[in-house]
């Protein structure tokens, strides 16, 4: 039963990656059912942005619907929400009017909703469910408020209509739609400061869930991002590309920081999902301003950049989402701390985990290499510009993109190295099992689309640049290069990913080669690890997940405000020897203690001072009610 | 910094040539011949304490000063076994450490070879017959070489480990 | 007009074959500033030999990743060797890439690295690990804005191109712009590298080590891969260094003449950098561990500042 329930989301998958293929291809349709819904009624129209994105939907939910056939367990209950997650998912792209996309943007997130809360007993689900769900309506009505205050200046609540009448529309009511589509669509993109649901829901969810949502249901934020910053509302102020720059540059640090320090392999991953949205940010940052510029070729190499980040990142963080899966599965547990060894007993899935872990580490010559090369150019070329102010944003994205660069490679370091090397910690991970035939085809086939759309860039950023060019109603760029070289903006660089692997894979016959040439000793001998003769080895003598990040605990304490617990029970006969020490290094958000506990707090208190409005006295009711009465008489 | 720079290159290289007619006793689980060919030029040495008063250490430790200069002769001290050629066992070999020293042997790569230092690593020296002892180091490990004394000088040491890897004087 | 593939086995061949004797000559220069005569400068291809002799004993605890690893950083470091300007402005890897594809390629190098150090399962190898990708991820924001200031003055990010137009540029040694970024990529190349006062490469205490951690269960063949790459990333970071910033002797045509005197005039430079890297490493400490991240901080400050010569001169 639950085969034909994930059979029918991988046909779905597979329809809708046809579909958004052929949208991006330039095929464009309509569908209009006005007695549907009510205020316009039900509109879907397929053009280039809207076909990549539901392609990206498609092209993901394929490989998580497969592998969740290989999940034993789950309702039946789980199985329809998933159907109806990704169905709405598909639908938000192709919607051409306000209804329609906030009938599909809700059902999602009520499905979703029922997803992350599929383990009804836990307490942490339950709260994490209930923190997404406030947070995503919260993001909901800043949503409508701002399509209502566009439809409001347009006449009409359809997106066609919309741009059009945009150039027309007064400064500050465009800004101030921007300003509310730009914080609804951030709070579902889990951009800095509006990133706490992520944590909780994506670890909390099913692992084929967590895939579609962190792959799939936040770069719908970011296409809403781009719908409000570069489509409905026309060219915008130069604050706009600048505001954006400065989130993403903020989240893609921040969400790197605080996922180095995380012991909890699936919130680990979340974390990661901030920050990858945050490069993709610095892209379409990038092409608002240079758009507002007036530097069209460069706005389409920003929004270009940002795509192919958009499904380079949707390819890589569902396969190590899968893959975390596989091994929560198998060990039973999610902290990486109790795991360890797991390469000797699931080859496949470490194989596997090891390609996402590269490609999202941005080594090359994968697919992640690629889009933070191409987003690198972009923020290099700020030149161009002459506002002193600005350069300096630039540079500000072009300092936190390498940091987080960087920093991606250490934490990732520290994912695969502590769960998948050396000797298991715990007893689970000592008779961990390999994932079923279906987890590992899906997983596999992620793997290989990562180091093709990596090996195949020169094929895949040409069709970007036409689906970012219908965006940005300007021509598709001039040829970028040939099938092996990738040229950008004239001589400014270069890149052929396919040279360098073929040099990789010659230059690593050169020292099997040169070994055997100069006569080598070829022998091997297997003995234990060296620890200075001591008789005992054991998994506890191997570093830890905390002890490995923390050299970052110290130098980035500003943000972690890390505390130290210690705790020793000494041996009953005298305080000189000591039973057990436990030692826990816990670090805070700041953004719990200076954003959210704040911001709760007020709420309280206002909450608090309105409740006295309601007193439970019938005789100030009766007031109010007359005092209603006079004032509708006085306006009137 | 300057004035650093300044007094060493006033002081210029103050190495000495390496005295003649070192002492060394050859126990020989491995011909000589075999040692120099493969060691002749590159020696990397892992110094194992097992025990030891520390008297050999400093005699040691006075090897990879400017005086008397190991690496001059393409001989430098490694920290793992992993990465050495010869284990420079001192002390009596110690109950306790017994255990300790063939683990590192069994970590050390082949081909290798032990040398052992000072009459505690002959056959226990003062402490021979000790209930902590176990004896010489020959007594836990295959050795190849002995070098006397207690404690061996570095020039000792010095011309021992050289005459054992077969360099000219 | 010596066709391509000549001049890459050209630069290989210097980089694979020249980088144990710059290692050699850099520990024979320490030697004397200290009073010892010191190890020949030679000494380096006599331990390879013999490391190639010796059996390899691996850990039980370790995978197919540590078996891997000194491949894989082989192999890196030859393709950065096709793409550094080593004999000719222009070598045949130029168009695959640019500083940025350096960066990372490196960066990959240093991933594998830390993996095999995990790998072992021992508490060296995971706390050398640790430090070095954090190292890495701290001296990358100074490499890309040291970068990125060079681009804008030339215009391009391709090697090739930069070193061209750098050297048609008159008086580029005295441009503070151009020595800032000198000065930060220099303090980058000693945390890359791991030389003094980042990491000492000749240390035996293991609570002090950084990259020599993380090679403590290699023996053997592997050990003498992975020594070897080391030395020539020292190499590739050394020539990267004197090449970029001061290209005077690198030419654009593949002539015979021309590119022998261009790895003459990498050879004079290299020395020099050397000499300078030896007088440093002799007379300062090694910096506590965290004080390197201030170090970095403040190379990256160096790098900041260049970038702002150079947009506010504009």
């Amino acid at each position: 039963m639950d085969r034909l329930a994930y059979g029918l989301a991988t046909l779905i998958g597979i329809a809708a990656t046809g579909l958004g293929g052929y949208g991006m291809l330039g095929g464009a349709g309509t569908l209009r059912l006005a007695w549907l819904v009510p205020l316009g009624g039900l509109e879907l129209s397929l053009d280039p942005l809207g076909g990549f994105f539901l392609a990206l939907i498609g092209f993901t939910a394929v490989p998580a619907s497969i592998y969740a056939m290989g999940y034993a367990g789950g309702e039946g209950r789980d199985r329809f929400a998933y159907l109806v997650f990704v169905v709405s998912m598909g639908l938000v792209p192709l919607a051409s009017n306000a209804m329609t996309f906030a009938i599909a943007w809700e059902l999602m997130s009520l499905a979703s909703y029922f997803l992350v809360l599929h383990d009804r007993e836990s307490k942490e689900s339950i709260r994490a469910a209930w923190i997404y769900a406030v947070m995503t309506h919260a993001g909901l009505a800043c949503l409508l408020a701002g399509m209502l205050l566009l439809g409001a200046g347009a006449g009409s609540l359809r997106f066609d209509d919309w741009r059009a009448a945009a150039p027309a529309l007064a400064g500050t009511a465009r800004s101030a739609a921007f300003v509310l589509l730009a914080l609804g669509f951030a709070g579902k993109a889990g951009v800095i400061p509006l990133h706490v649901w992520l944590p909780l829901a994506h670890p909390a969810a099913p692992s084929h869930v967590s895939a579609l949502m962190s792959g799939v249901m936040i770069k719908l934020g970011v296409y809403g991002l781009l719908r409000a910053s570069l489509d409905w509302l026309g060219v915008g102020p130069a604050w706009w590309g600048a505001a954006l720059l400065v989130a993403g540059a903020a989240s893609s640090v921040i969400g790197v920081l605080y996922a180095l320090v995380e012991h909890d392999l699936k919130r680990l991953l979340a974390f990661h999902s901030i920050e990858n949205i945050g490069i993709i940010l610095l892209g379409v940052g990038s092409a608002t301003l240079y758009r507002s510029a007036g530097l069209e070729a460069l706005a389409l190499l920003g929004l270009a950049a940002a795509l192919y980040h958009t499904v380079n990142h949707a390819a890589f963080k569902a396969l190590l989402f899968l893959g975390a899966g596989a091994v929560v599965h198998a060990t039973g547990t999610r902290n990486m701390e109790e795991m360890g060894g797991l390469i000797k007993r699931m080859p496949w899935t470490a194989a596997c985990f090891l390609v996402g872990s590269a490609a999202i580490a941005a080594l090359p010559p994968l697919n992640g290499f690629v889009s933070e090369w191409l987003t690198f150019l972009v923020l290099f070329q700020n030149t161009r510009l002459d506002a002193v102010g600005l350069n300096l944003v630039f540079t500000l994205g072009i300092a936190s993109l390498a940091l987080t660069g960087g920093l991606a490679m250490a934490c990732f370091v520290k994912a695969f190295g502590i769960t998948f090397l050396a000797l298991p910690r715990s007893d689970a991970a000592a008779h961990a099992h390999e994932a079923p035939p279906p987890m590992r085809f899906a997983m596999v086939t992620l793997a290989a689309s990562c180091v093709a759309l990596g090996l195949g860039a020169t094929l895949v950023i040409p069709a970007l640049g036409a689906v970012a060019a219908s965006v940005l109603r300007t021509a598709p760029p001039a040829t970028v290069g040939d099938w092996l070289t990738l040229r950008v903006s004239g001589d400014f660089a270069s890149l052929s990913t396919l040279a360098i692997a073929v040099a990789l894979v010659a230059s690593l016959l050169v020292p099997v080669v040169a070994l055997r040439l100069v006569g080598a000793s070829r022998r091997t001998r297997g003995y234990e690890t060296w620890g200075c003769g001591r008789i005992v080895q054991t998994a506890r003598m191997e570093y830890t997940a905390t002890a490995f990040a923390n050299p970052f605990k110290r130098v980035f304490d500003f943000f972690y405000r890390p505390t130290k617990h210690l705790d020793i029970d000494f041996h009953p006969e005298s305080r000189f020897f000591v039973e057990r020490i436990e030692y826990e290094n816990p670090t805070r958000s700041i953004f719990d203690d200076w954003l959210y506990r704040p911001a709760l707090d007020l709420l309280r208190v206002v909450a608090r001072a309105a409740g006295t409005v309601q007193s439970g006295s019938a005789n100030l009711y009766l007031a109010y009610i007359l005092a209603a009465l006079l004032l509708m008489l006085v306006l009137a | 910094m300057f004035r650093q720079l300044r007094t060493a290159l006033r002081t210029g290289i103050v190495t000495e040539p390496v005295a003649r007619g070192g002492e060394i006793e050859r126990i020989g689980t491995r011909l000589a011949w075999e040692i120099a060919r493969l060691f002749g030029r590159s020696l990397a040495i892992r110094q194992v304490d097992a025990g030891s008063c520390n008297g050999c250490e400093l005699e040691i430790g006075g090897l990879t000063g400017p005086h008397y200069d190991l690496e001059r002769f393409g001989v430098h001290f490694v920290a793992s076994p992993r990465h050495a050629d010869c284990l420079l066992v001192t002390g009596p070999v110690t109950r306790n450490m017994a255990e300790a020293l063939r683990r590192t042997w069994r970590a050390t790569p082949d081909p290798k070879f032990v040398v052992a230092v000072g009459d505690c690593g002959r056959d226990g020296g003062l402490f021979r017959g000790s209930y902590a002892v176990v004896g010489g180091v020959a007594d836990v490990v295959p050795v190849d070489a002995v070098i006397p004394g207690c404690p061996p000088s570095p020039a000792a040491l010095l011309a021992g480990l050289l005459e054992a890897i077969g360099r000219p004087r | 007009m010596i066709s391509d593939v000549v001049v890459a086995a050209i630069q290989v061949l210097v980089v694979g074959a020249g980088a144990p004797l710059l290692v050699g000559a850099l520990r024979t220069l320490r030697a004397r500033l200290v009073g010892r005569r010191g190890p020949s400068p030679w000494q380096p291809y006599a331990d390879l030999r013999k490391l190639l002799a010796k059996e390899a004993v691996v850990s039980t605890t370790t995978s197919w990743v540590f078996r891997a690893t000194p491949y894989l950083l082989v192999a890196t470091m030859l393709v950065i060797a096709l793409i550094v300007p080593i004999s000719v402005a222009r070598p045949p890897l130029a168009f695959a890439g640019d500083i940025i594809l350096l960066v990372y390629l490196f960066m990959l190098g240093t991933f594998f690295l830390a993996l095999a150090g995990l790998d072992a399962g021992s508490a060296f190898g995971g706390m050398g690990a640790s430090r070095a990708v954090a190292i890495a991820a701290l001296a990358e924001p100074t490499i890309i804005v040291a970068v990125f200031a060079l681009a804008l003055r030339a215009g391009t990010i391709d090697l090739g191109r930069v070193v061209e137009r750098f050297g048609r540029e008159p008086w580029l040694a005295a441009n503070p712009a151009h020595l800032l970024a000198f000065a930060a990529f220099f303090i980058v190349m000693l945390a890359e590298t791991g030389r003094l006062p980042v990491d000492n490469p000749a240390t035996h205490l293991e609570l002090t080590m950084i990259h020599e951690a993380m090679v403590l269960e290699y023996s053997g063949r592997y050990l003498a891969l992975v020594e070897w790459a080391a030395a020539m990333k020292l190499f590739l970071f050394m020539a990267l260094l004197a090449n970029l910033f001061f290209p005077w002797g690198l030419t654009g045509p593949a002539e015979p003449v021309p590119m022998l005197l261009g790895l003459l005039a990498l050879a004079g430079k290299l020395a020099v950098l050397a000499s300078a890297v030896a007088v440093l490493e002799t007379t300062v400490a090694k910096l506590r561990l965290f004080r390197v991240p201030e170090l970095l901080a403040g190379s990256f400050a160096l790098a900041f500042l260049s970038l702002m010569a150079v947009i506010l001169v504009r």
